[in-house]
Parts: C-alpha cells; sequence; structure tokens
C-alpha cells in the first residue's frame, strides 16, 4: 500500500467512527427520556455528522477517483467501513449509550489534540474544528457516567453493566496496524499507544467518583478498522443507505 | 459590469453584510458573528471567505446562499464564496455590537475567552455564572447543554423563573 492509500484510509477510520457514532445517536431523536436529552444527543449527532462530511469528503479529495462525502457515505457497503467496533454497538438503554459516549469522547478528544499538530495542514485544521465541539461531548457524557453510577441502586447498575459490557471494545481504539505506523512514520498522526495512558487516567478517576469499579484489562475485540464488523452495522446500513439504494443518485 | 475603477470598497461591502441576518439567530447579522472572514477582490471578482461556527451546522450553506442573494442585490455579479476551516470559529470573535444585540434578543452572550483548561487538565470544569438577560441575576441554572441551536445551551433564571438560551462558549 503507497502512502496516499493509507492516508485514504487512515481518513476514512476518522470518517467513519464520527459517521456511524453520529447516526447511532440520531436514532434516540424522539425517543429520549427527556425533551433536553432528545436535543442534545440529537446535537451531538449533528456535530460528528458534520466532522464527517470534512474527513469524508477530504479522503474522496485525495482518493481523486471522484466520491465525495455523500458518495462515501451511502454507496459503501459494510467490509468498506473502517469505523472501530465500540461506535457501531446498539444503544441499549441510556447508561449503555452514555458509556459508549464516555469511552469514544475521552479517546477522540485525545486523537484530535494530536492530529492538530499533524504536519498535513488539512487534516490539522479539521482537528482543531472537532476539537472545540467534542471537548463539550467529553464533558457532557463524563457528567452523565458519574451521575448514573453514583446515582440510585437502579442507575447505578445499568452503568456497572454498561462499562462492562463495552470494555471490550476500547481496546481496538489503541492497537496500531500498518496504517497507523505509516501515519506516524510521515508525521501524520499519533502512535496510538501513547494515547493509552491519559484515557486510562481519565477514565479511571472518573469511575471511582462514580463509584463504580473498572474492568481489568482483557482480551479486546478488534477489526471494524480492517472491514470486520459486528452484524449490526449491515443494520445500520440498511437504514442510512436505503434511500440512495432504493432510488440510485435522488437529490434533495 | 464592474472593473477596477466600479468595484466597491471591501469596508463598504463588509458594511453591506453587516445588514445580513443570521438565518437562526436573526437578531445578529453574520459581521456580529465573526463569521465573515474576508472580503477582498480578486481583480473583478469578489472573494468572501466565510467559517462555519460549528461543523455540522446546518445554517452555514444557508449563510453562503444569503450573502450571495445580499450581494448580488447590489450590482455584484462577480463571486465567489469561500469556506475557511482555519482558524477555528470562536464566540470571542462576537463583536460587542453582537453581544449586545444578543442580550436584548433574550440571548445570554457567550463568556469571553473561549478556551479554558481541558476536561483533562481540570476533573471537571466548573459551570461559569450566567447572568439572566432578563433581569440580570447570576443566580442561575444550566438546564441543559444544548438548547434549539448546537450553539446554544438552555439555563433558567432562579431570580425572575425566567428560562432563557445562553450562547455557548467555544
Amino acid at each position: 500500500m503507497n502512502a496516499q492509500d493509507a492516508l485514504v484510509e487512515y481518513l476514512l477510520r476518522l470518517g467513519d467512527n464520527a459517521l456511524i457514532l453520529g447516526h447511532r445517536l440520531s436514532e434516540w431523536c424522539g425517543h429520549s427520556p427527556a425533551l433536553e436529552e432528545d436535543l442534545a444527543l440529537s446535537n451531538v449527532a449533528l456535530d460528528l455528522i458534520g466532522q464527517t462530511q470534512l474527513w469524508l469528503n477530504l479522503a474522496g479529495e485525495i482518493e481523486g477517483k471522484g466520491r465525495d462525502a455523500d458518495k462515501l457515505a451511502y454507496l459503501r457497503d459494510a467490509r468498506d467501513f473502517r469505523n472501530v467496533l465500540l461506535v457501531e454497538q446498539p444503544n441499549g438503554d441510556f447508561a449503555v449509550t452514555m458509556a459508549r459516549q464516555f469511552y469514544f469522547d475521552a479517546w477522540h478528544y485525545l486523537l484530535l489534540r494530536e492530529l492538530t499538530g499533524s504536519k498535513d495542514p488539512r487534516i490539522a485544521e479539521i482537528a482543531a474544528k472537532g476539537l472545540k465541539e467534542v471537548t463539550y461531548h467529553l464533558e457532557r457524557s463524563q457528567e452523565w457516567v458519574l451521575r448514573l453510577g453514583d446515582g440510585t441502586e437502579e442507575s447505578h447498575r445499568r452503568m456497572q453493566t454498561a462499562i462492562d459490557d463495552l470494555w471490550m471494545y476500547t481496546g481496538e481504539l489503541f492497537a496500531s496496524d500498518e496504517i497507523d505506523r505509516a501515519m506516524v512514520q510521515e508525521g501524520l498522526g499519533p502512535d496510538l499507544a501513547t494515547l493509552h495512558e491519559p484515557w486510562l487516567g481519565l477514565v479511571r478517576a472518573t469511575a471511582e467518583e462514580a463509584t463504580l469499579s473498572l474492568p481489568q484489562p482483557g482480551w479486546a475485540q478488534k477489526g471494524g478498522k480492517r472491514g470486520i464488523h459486528s452484524e449490526h452495522l449491515g443494520y445500520i446500513l440498511a437504514d442510512l443507505q436505503f434511500l440512495q439504494r432504493a432510488y440510485p443518485n435522488a437529490t434533495w | 459590469m464592474i472593473d477596477s475603477l466600479t468595484r466597491p470598497d471591501p469596508d463598504q461591502i463588509r458594511r453591506w453584510l453587516e445588514e445580513v441576518p443570521d438565518p437562526e439567530v436573526p437578531a445578529v447579522s453574520v459581521m456580529d458573528l465573526g463569521i465573515v472572514r474576508d472580503v477582498q477582490w480578486d481583480s473583478n471578482e469578489l472573494v468572501v471567505a466565510i467559517t462555519p461556527t460549528y461543523s455540522g451546522c446546518p445554517a452555514t450553506s444557508v449563510i453562503a446562499f444569503e450573502i450571495e442573494a445580499a450581494l448580488r442585490a447590489r450590482g455584484i455579479d462577480r463571486l465567489r464564496i469561500e469556506r475557511r476551516l482555519s482558524p477555528p470559529w470562536t464566540t470571542d470573535w462576537i463583536t460587542r455590537e453582537g453581544r449586545r444585540r444578543l442580550e436584548a434578543y433574550g440571548i445570554a452572550p457567550p463568556a469571553e475567552n473561549a478556551g479554558g483548561p481541558s476536561p483533562f487538565d481540570r476533573f471537571l470544569r466548573k459551570p461559569l455564572a450566567i447572568a439572566c438577560p432578563r433581569c440580570k441575576s447570576e443566580n442561575t441554572e444550566r438546564v441543559s447543554e444544548f438548547g434549539s441551536t448546537p450553539c446554544k445551551a438552555q439555563y433558567r433564571c432562579r431570580d425572575c423563573l425566567e428560562p432563557f438560551d445562553y450562547f455557548k462558549c467555544i
């Protein structure tokens, strides 16, 4: 794989993470426990979809095959998606949604902060834009982990279950492959392993304050970055891509 | 047809753009919000650089359209709108007049000096004291981090009991 192909793959990962999590959050629209939460989840989804457009448009531009963000989002099949498995996990209850968000936001924040120093100014400027948004995403998901963890017996039980169940998807966030290594070599992206300590520090401190216990580091479920997904992604795409599949080239 | 002798001064064009309202918060103009980053002539073509407030803000394309419509109505027939991402928009770019108009409209203006400590530097950032735009009391509470648009949060005044929007500081 040459340097350009590696960069396109890397940008697809960034874009697909934002796209799939953004879509997941949008599924809450009209179903949230309170109006304020409905607005909040939809707004976080909107930020992520906005970031998706920036990353995927750049990926398409560098690829040079005439694919823009819409084509990449609507016309690829599951095996061509490069998001981590964490973001495609079902919404579950509110605790699951917030635990997934907290794990992701804390990592996303650290990653974007590093990417603001990317040698490629196009990557750096998208990261700087996204970082502002992800900062308040993280504040919010962290608050919810605290509130539910250190809340009622019921909310604590649900948050603890969510923290435990999603744990095995967090290892993939820090595992590097040849694409990540190529980015490090070119000065385009950070060594993912260096994000692990600060991530764990924040997650641990938050769990402690929330009276939650963190699982031991252990076996990690991986594959999304290479296109090996859980069954959930296909269902997401069936929903997300329906219109373009049923009515090809339909426009607004 | 505009040529180098008849083309309006960029300062004049900025004044025209002060009359273009933001589509979601019409009390303020696109100039008040600091969305217009640059206005200059590229020979006889006018180039207006705008920046999105939030990367997913649906108003950005409407804003580009309205700027174009306003300038065409002033006789500028050759213009190009460029989208500029860097440096990222900050609420610090909202003008003094913009802040005054927001407050008069019932939206608490953003705290000055965006940025502040990262969630990693300080365990939890303390909520800011936001003054109620109606009675000016700082005895207010945040109801939700998000309001009717991504750029606003919902607050409530504990003194006059009025709910209000706060323009988030980013």
